[in-house]
């Protein structure tokens, strides 16, 4: 008798989800970085470059002071009895957690809290959400999640009652959408951005994605908007008109907008607006729209990815910091706007630097990054190169980036990770290396591509 | 206009089904209550630290270092920490990639799986592979995880002890599976017994179920017996019989109040009983910082270890949990704190020792007051919490009560547990909540409440407890006297 969880026998949904983020190539790059680690001589770089995932502090990025000293001190509060503390910590960070602790009752930060998230906290957030957007918000309509993957998968396990049930998702997509998908059973119906402007949102293309699945017998319930986009980077402004309009026509979906890069805006010429704020704007209340976004504390320029706003625990505590941070006359406000302003122009530069050096590549186009925290840039892979993938048994960018790691330890993922139009290949590259090491990858990039242009061209 | 996607009707059916009763009736009930300015005592979470429980020092310390770890470069840093925890902090930090704003390895810190593992081999005399150990938020998290790969649909059935905690039946439910009760024998200290398994387990085969696994909470919640060895023999035999995939919910490992039966890990017993056995059977055992005398519920940390998982398995499973990117960072630390702890002659030991044992000699003290209580209480029979953190009497309720009860359209504990909440205050968990044979009631409370409030809190049940049995007597058994 066969043991019973096997690969044969595990839950099959589990079998078909994928996730590439930290997929394939991920795990053969830390089976080099062992290999480095024993012998340095193994392999043609000393070390490995990850651009692969979303983890700025991982790579370097200091976290703001502030924000940590509040943390320590509502991690081990009997700091705030001794008189020793003034010495090691800010003035205003001491009276910060002095006011946290008294919303979490009986100052027990160990204790399990309400499961939405401590009220206290909840209420600040509001109030962040409706400084931030001009309009009401209700604390009672916010939980705060171990992140925002968990409250992702939460939605998509109210939704999908079977493969019937289908939710709108842009292509290209962060994967945890496709995952949560596949795991809960249901069904994925794409609609396609538009790389040559910029991957702005065709409603058109919308539309008939939508009577597609109608016409196969798929119950659309959800429409995902992702803005800043995750890979692609766009900063949605007149999208979000549009794709609300589409959805007062096309029976209501609830949106689910994720909007966890709303700090992370490089391009002056553009703004991040919320999804709420743009409803409200056009007259649509809860009545017309069943909207459910998403805000994390892992991006950003905080890059707080370990923390994870956990539903139990110190419930919102860096998301309240960030939608509250210190003011002008604070003791430390000079610190925390130089170092926030130090890690986004920082972002802007490197994300730059990354977009010139990718469209200098031959057969390489990259649209500019407007948010987030990546670049996305298209390969056009001669017949040779797609012809050698495939007796690999791999996707053509898949090849592609494998090529790239094991020739210079760079780090990619593959745009079929992410999905795109079929036919044409991509992959994704975080703009997080420290400013220092972006050279070195800018070198490595540009000499492999050349050599593996020089192999696989005509 | 016509219905939307989030409203009520279309919500997935799984989703509607589910209950969890540990935040159910009795809580928002009791929530409601405290917003109109009644004092409420809340016995109805396993929480010690909101009734007052005090975080441990060194972690707590260890833990804000982490957090800010500027700290480390200033000279002054040793006139607020001790030296113990200052070198604890930097060792933690150097396993991590980047501090604790970073996402770790999916699986979990390495190194912090490594002092896992190295716990399990000291407790078991086993060695164990960090590589099968996954860390989770929490040990919930990580029973969903292992429950969602093991359920492919109704026909799968897992077996489940009754009384459970509640988090395998709600799961079950939600994953769309098949819950296979199996019945703890009350009137045997709530001892298992081999042969009800496999009537279970013949019962659900019957009715066409595949049963795929078999979960045991050891130490007990509700019920809190601790399994001898001998019955995790038993457990294991029969697992490797019926070809069933073992769960072992250890949580309450630490929470021991009697000698005569200390924790064994199902683990322990598997390899001792040797191949095939200790080759065969498969098996996935949880622990979390949670429970224990740390009660560090709030942290959301926590581990499962497999055993005898074919590698392909392993790989799916690392594929789920690297869609949530990674643990929370800070409560692997709290895990591996918990799991490497003080030894003498360190400078923060010896305070280290004294409130461990303070906590888990108050707990053992107060597991003896609240069954003595309630066993002095009217209609009331109490088995005495060998483990874990709870008291689970059984509440012999009058026929007339029974009936009151249905006219005000209640389960009768829901009724009882909301006529003592609104006299006293006291907020439990009735004990449908957790599965019950039919036409026993009980209700779930904690021993948490501080052990200077707990003779008062008792008298107070005591006193609505008697009266409420005086109340709903059946006539015809009063006596003439």
């Amino acid at each position: 008798m066969a043991p019973p969880v096997t690969v044969n026998t595990i839950n099959p949904k589990v079998i078909e989800c994928e996730y590439a983020v930290r997929g394939e190539i991920v795990i053969l790059a830390q089976k080099l970085q062992d290999e480095i680690k024993i012998k340095p001589e193994a392999h043609p770089f000393e070390e490995i470059l990850y651009c692969n995932i979303g983890n700025p502090q991982s790579l370097g990025q200091q976290p703001i002071t502030f924000f940590r000293e509040v943390l320590a001190l509502c991690d081990h509060p009997s700091l705030l009895d001794k008189s020793e503390t003034q010495g090691l910590f800010s003035t205003d960070s001491i009276q910060r957690a002095r006011k946290i602790l008294d919303q979490i009752p009986g100052r027990a930060t160990g204790a399990y809290s309400h499961s939405q998230g401590i009220k206290g906290l909840r209420d600040t957030i509001a109030a962040g959400i409706e400084a931030r957007d001009g309009f009401p918000a209700d604390p009672n309509d916010i939980f705060l999640t171990d992140g925002a993957s968990p409250a992702v998968h939460m939605m998509m396990q109210l939704l999908i009652r079977s493969e019937k049930d289908g939710i709108l998702c842009p292509i290209p997509q962060y994967p945890l959408y496709s995952a949560s998908i596949a795991l809960h059973g249901g069904t994925l119906v794409p609609y396609y951005l538009d790389e040559a402007t910029g991957w702005g949102l065709e409603v058109s293309d919308l539309k008939k994605q939508l009577e597609t699945a109608k016409s196969k017998g798929i119950n659309v319930r959800a429409l995902v908007v992702i803005n800043p986009g995750n890979p692609t980077g766009q900063v949605l402004v007149k999208m979000l008109s549009q794709s609300i309009r589409v959805r007062i026509d096309l029976n209501n979906k609830p949106p689910m907008v994720l909007q966890v890069y709303q700090e992370n805006v490089y391009v002056p010429e553009k703004k991040f607006h919320s999804f709420k704020k743009v409803s409200r704007s056009m007259g649509y209340d809860e009545k017309y729209i069943h909207l459910v976004s998403f805000q994390s504390v892992s991006k950003g320029y905080y890059g707080e990815c370990g923390k994870e706003e956990v539903i139990w625990k110190l419930p919102g505590l860096v998301l309240i910091l960030v939608m509250s941070p210190p003011k002008a006359g604070d003791e430390s406000y000079e610190s925390y706007i130089s170092e926030r302003d130090g890690i986004l122009s920082s972002l802007t530069r490197r994300a730059k630097t990354l977009e010139d050096a990718f469209n200098k590549l031959e057969g390489v186009t990259c649209n500019k990054a407007e948010g987030a925290m990546y670049l996305f840039p298209r390969i056009n892979l001669p017949e040779k190169a797609i012809k050698a993938a495939g007796e690999a048994k791999t996707a053509p960018d898949a090849f592609y980036c494998r090529r790239l790691l094991t020739e210079t330890g760079i780090v990619f993922v593959p745009g079929s990770g992410f999905g795109q139009v079929p036919g044409t290949w991509h992959f994704r590259c975080t703009i997080l290396p420290q400013e220092e090491k972006i050279p070195a990858v800018v070198t490595r990039l540009t000499d492999f591509h050349k050599r593996f242009m020089d192999e696989f061209r005509e | 206009m016509s219905l939307k996607a989030l409203d009520y009707e279309t919500l997935n059916e799984n989703v509607k089904k589910v209950q969890y009763a540990v935040r159910g009736e009795l809580y928002l009930r009791a929530s409601e209550l405290q917003k109109e300015g009644k004092k409420i005592i809340f016995t109805n979470v396993g929480n010690p630290h909101a009734l007052g429980q005090k975080p441990l020092t060194f972690p707590r310390q260890v833990v804000a270092l982490c957090q800010a770890p500027f700290l480390l470069d200033d000279p002054n840093v040793g006139l607020l920490f001790p030296a113990d925890a200052i070198a604890r902090a930097k060792h933690y930090l150097s396993m991590t990639s980047g501090g604790l704003g970073a996402y770790s390895d999916s699986r979990g810190i390495p190194g912090v799986r490594k002092e896992v593992a190295e716990f399990i081999e000291r407790r078991d005399g086993y060695p164990s592979d960090p590589e099968l150990i996954f860390l989770t938020d929490g040990a919930s998290k990580g029973v969903m995880q292992i429950l969602n790969c093991i359920i492919r649909g109704e026909g799968d059935g897992i077996l489940v002890p009754v009384p459970q905690y509640p988090l395998y039946s709600a799961t079950i439910s939600l994953l769309g599976g098949s819950l296979v009760p199996y019945y703890l024998e009350e009137t045997a200290n709530w001892g298992l017994d081999v042969n009800n398994l496999r009537e279970s387990v013949a019962q659900a085969r019957f009715k066409g179920l595949t049963v795929r696994a078999m979960v045991i909470i050891n130490p007990g919640n509700p019920t809190g017996q601790c399994l001898s060895e001998a019955n995790l023999r038993e457990i294991i035999n029969f697992c490797y019989q019926e070809n069933l995939v073992l769960l072992g919910d250890e949580v309450y490992q630490q929470n021991i109040y009697q000698d005569e039966r200390p924790f064994i890990s199902a683990r322990k017993v598997l390899m001792d009983m040797g191949p095939p056995i200790s080759k065969e059977v498969q098996l996935i055992s949880f622990h979390t910082v949670s429970k224990g005398y740390w009660g560090e519920c709030g942290q959301r940390g926590g581990y499962f270890e497999m055993t005898n998982l074919p590698p392909q398995t392993v790989d799916e499973i690392y594929k789920i949990a690297s869609i949530a990117l990674s643990p929370n960072v800070p409560a692997q630390i709290f895990m591996g704190l918990m799991v490497n702890p003080l030894k003498p002659g360190d400078i923060s030991y010896e305070q280290f020792i004294r409130e461990s044992q303070g906590i888990l000699q108050s707990l053992r003290r107060r597991a003896r007051i609240m069954t003595d209580g309630f066993n002095s209480c009217k209609n009331v029979v109490c088995n005495f919490t060998e483990g874990a953190m709870y008291s689970f009497p059984q509440i012999r309720l009058p026929s007339k009560a029974i009936e009151a009860a249905k006219k005000a359209g209640k389960v009768p504990d829901v009724f009882y547990c909301l006529k003592l909440l609104e006299a006293t205050g006291i907020s439990t968990v009735p004990g449908s909540g957790f599965g019950q044979k039919e036409g026993v009631f009980h209700l779930r409370t904690t021993i948490l409440p501080a052990e200077e409030d707990m003779p008062a809190i008792m008298s107070s049940f005591k006193k609505f407890n008697d009266e409420f049995m005086d109340e709903y007597e059946d006539k015809w058994n009063q006596s003439r006297m």
